[in-house]
């Protein structure tokens, strides 16, 4: 065991699945001789050569393209998106082409592709370095889609993503590239919990607390502040947003009977609209109050001396559960 | 030096173009080896490309046109008959497609465009697996794996990208492999070929870009694209380009080995224009009438591809009687083979619809699946896609068809 920031951890990840497959290729933008620019692929570059380590022309359709054509040839790319803002070049080639392939040629071409965006608020950046673009690509059938929590998922999940057949959209949770952890790294990826998987990460009974990504710490803060009032707080990193690993959510709203799901990604036709959807028809008759969602604004990502009353915070995650609960909320009288 | 200088074109300031507004400025820089008349030009530094080329092989690019131009035109008959849906004709450019893909080696990859039908036949591509995915039994046609090709390119100039990075793909791997990929003249326009020309140019991807200038992108005439002939348009991004007469199977194929040469060296991309003419509609759901002027359209027959070569090869005694109405019996024994092979292609089932999203089990889709097998179900009691059911006949029928 080794304590690794969240950022060493996914750097760790990247240079096992390099040393295990020759046909590990990554691509992205200042990705070689800088390392990134949140340096995740630090000392990549040198240690594997600039035919494996790729910095490639400023252009995010051209990494993703040519990650299709390299996927044709057998490799395993991996493309790094700067930030999430960023991607929507590459969208035609991720929605039309990553995405479709193996359906199209009707299972003939696999796309092993990894695309890594580092996603979501936090940290004080102009526009277009904040987003929360998770449910464009959720919402395409073809790919998986997963949003790791914590280094010791970061460094096994990472690997699952570039080890897995089909395309997998990776979303790193860019506020807490800092954050350490304990990382097992002689963890072996095919006996760890599949990158599908959801995984209960404080177990409660009173409430359930879906959440994924940077929001998985301060959900569980919610429920340790729950604690103190006596409120039992149940909170699901889902790990895997699509496609999402429903039995997990429903187990607990069996016991529990409420359920509040949180992201940072605003509210219409999201992730949270979704599961509350899906876990309302499986689970009608168990809960005891509509589910809650506490998300991000629907508005364009604010100006980051804003960005504290966009993003859902342990407060308006724990009025979340008040509602949940049927107790006193911010809410409280109002109908519909 | 083997570059084509092309100088640069205007398309106002006249040239010896048809009078429309549908061309770009022609000028004498258009390789070109057999005239529309059948006469052999000779250029030294391109025939030294061809010299291997004798009546059998010239015989046998003789015959590869008068079948795809056969295909072309059973397939067209089949949408007209209500047996495709669509069907993009390649009515016109019989030598820019059967020039470049016999330049190649069966294990260089090819990533093409929609129209590229008579490519796909000579890579191997069954008779099926070109017409399927226009009659909608299947999103595709082939294996890409078996027949080194992909699949129909449909979303305009993606498929350029894809042949960058297999290009790169191909530097890793130290082979001597090239990838061509083929797109048109309103393609360039595209981000993505632009990006891809970057991308090629900056890694010395060995890429063939095979730009069929057909001068038509739907009802866009090839002036709305570019202010400059478009293989000028490579020399700003590094890379060399040929500007080639493409109803000329000869001029093309000399031009494609000239590429596929440079690169097997690695000597990086080619970009090559070859200038031919879409003499039919952009798909079977357009209208050409409503904005190409008649006159363009007779020009530009008077310069057909397959004439040209015949003419060249009777002169040179090269081609009987005999030998023509073999081909020509040929030529109609595949459009025979089309016609039954597609009218009696079989039905896809409801439940075909879910197949091969993931290549693993999804537990989401996997869901849907049961659902729908279930509804499908409860029409016959018989199972899901079982016979005798009323509505899943007529699902299958109205929806999947």
């Amino acid at each position: 065991m080794s304590q690794l920031t969240f950022a060493r951890a996914i750097n760790a990840g990247l240079r096992k699945a390099l040393e295990n497959d020759p046909k590990v290729v990554l691509l992205g933008e200042d990705i070689g001789m800088l390392g990134g620019v949140f340096r995740v692929t630090d000392g990549l570059q040198k240690d594997f050569g600039k035919h494996r380590v790729v910095d490639t022309p400023l252009a995010e359709s051209g990494i993703v393209g040519t990650a299709v054509g390299l996927a044709y040839r057998g490799y395993r790319p991996v493309c790094e998106i700067q930030f999430d803002g960023f991607v929507y070049p590459a969208f035609d080639q991720i929605v039309s082409q990553v995405a479709k392939l193996h359906y199209r040629t009707m299972g003939s071409v696999k796309m092993p592709i990894t695309i890594r965006i580092p996603f979501g608020g936090g940290i004080g950046s102009p526009e277009h370095h904040s987003e929360s673009p998770e449910a464009y690509f959720t919402h395409t059938s073809g790919l998986r889609v997963i949003s790791v929590s914590n280094p010791q998922d970061a460094y096994t999940m990472i690997q699952q993503a570039i080890a897995s057949d089909d395309p997998v959209v990776y979303f790193e949770p860019k506020r807490r590239y800092h954050d350490k952890g304990e990382v097992d790294e002689a963890a072996d990826i095919s006996t760890a919990l599949s990158m599908e998987r959801a995984r209960v990460v404080t177990e409660g009974k009173d409430v359930t607390l879906v959440t994924y990504g940077p929001l998985v710490k301060t959900a569980r803060d919610a429920a340790l502040a729950a604690k103190d009032e006596g409120v039992s707080v149940e909170v699901i990193d889902l790990r895997s947003l699509a496609p999402v690993d429903f039995p997990v959510i429903e187990a607990s709203v069996r016991k529990t009977g409420r359920l509040v799901i949180t992201h940072e990604a605003g509210q219409y036709g999201g992730l949270g609209a979704e599961i509350a959807a899906s876990i309302t028809e499986r689970c009608f008759y168990y809960l005891e109050e509509a589910p809650v969602r506490i998300t991000g604004f629907d508005v364009p990502y604010p100006y980051s001396r804003l960005e504290m009353h966009h993003l859902p915070d342990l407060d308006r995650i724990l009025d979340g559960v008040d509602r949940a609960l049927g107790r006193p909320n911010s809410l409280s009288g109002l109908e519909g | 030096m083997l570059t084509e200088e092309t100088g640069p074109g205007h398309p106002t300031n006249g040239g010896p173009a048809n009078g429309t507004g549908s061309t770009l400025r022609t000028g004498g820089n258009l390789v070109q080896l057999i005239s529309p008349e059948g006469e052999r030009v000779h250029r030294p530094e391109f025939d030294v490309w061809i010299k291997d080329l004798g009546d059998e092989q010239l015989l046998a690019l003789y015959e590869d046109m008068v079948v795809i131009r056969r295909i072309d035109k059973e397939a067209t008959a089949l949408q007209r008959q209500g047996e495709l849906a669509l069907w993009p004709p390649l009515l016109g450019q019989e030598a820019s497609q059967i020039g470049s893909v016999r330049a190649l080696r069966d294990d260089d990859f090819i990533f093409p465009s929609y129209r590229e039908s008579g490519v796909a036949y000579c890579r191997g591509a069954r008779l099926t697996e070109i017409v399927r995915t226009w009659r909608g039994n299947a999103l595709y046609g082939w294996d890409p794996h078996r027949i080194k090709m992909a699949t129909p390119q449909i979303v305009i100039g993606s498929q350029t990208l894809h042949a960058a990075g297999y290009g790169m793909g191909i530097l890793n791997d130290g082979s001597d492999n090239v990838t061509i990929t083929y797109f048109g003249d309103g393609a360039t326009s595209q981000g993505d070929v632009n990006e891809s020309l970057v991308f090629a140019a900056s890694f010395q991807a060995p890429v063939v870009f095979f730009c069929q200038n057909n001068h038509w992108a739907i009802s866009e005439p090839v002036t709305v694209q570019s202010h400059i002939q478009l293989a000028d348009r490579a020399v700003g991004f590094g890379i060399p380009s040929m500007r080639v007469d493409g109803n000329d199977v000869l001029a093309v194929m000399a031009a494609t080995r000239i590429a596929l040469d440079r690169a097997r060296k690695g000597g990086g991309p080619t970009f090559i224009e070859a200038v031919t003419y879409r003499m039919g509609p952009h798909t079977t759901a357009d209208d050409p009438t409503r904005y190409r002027d008649p006159n363009e359209l007779e020009d530009w027959a008077a310069k057909d591809p397959i004439k040209r070569l015949r003419t060249l090869l009777e002169a040179k005694g090269a081609l009987t009687e005999e030998q023509i109405a073999a081909v020509d019996r040929k030529a109609d024994q595949v459009g025979a083979d089309l016609r039954n092979s597609c009218i009696t292609l079989p039905d896809p089932q409801p439940m075909d619809v879910f197949e091969h999203v993931y290549s693993t089990p999804n537990s989401w889709i996997e869901r849907q699946k049961d659902h729908y097998s279930r509804y499908l179900a409860s029409f016959s009691g018989s199972g899901a896609g079982g016979s005798g059911s009323g509505l899943a006949e007529g699902t299958q029928e109205g929806g999947v068809r």
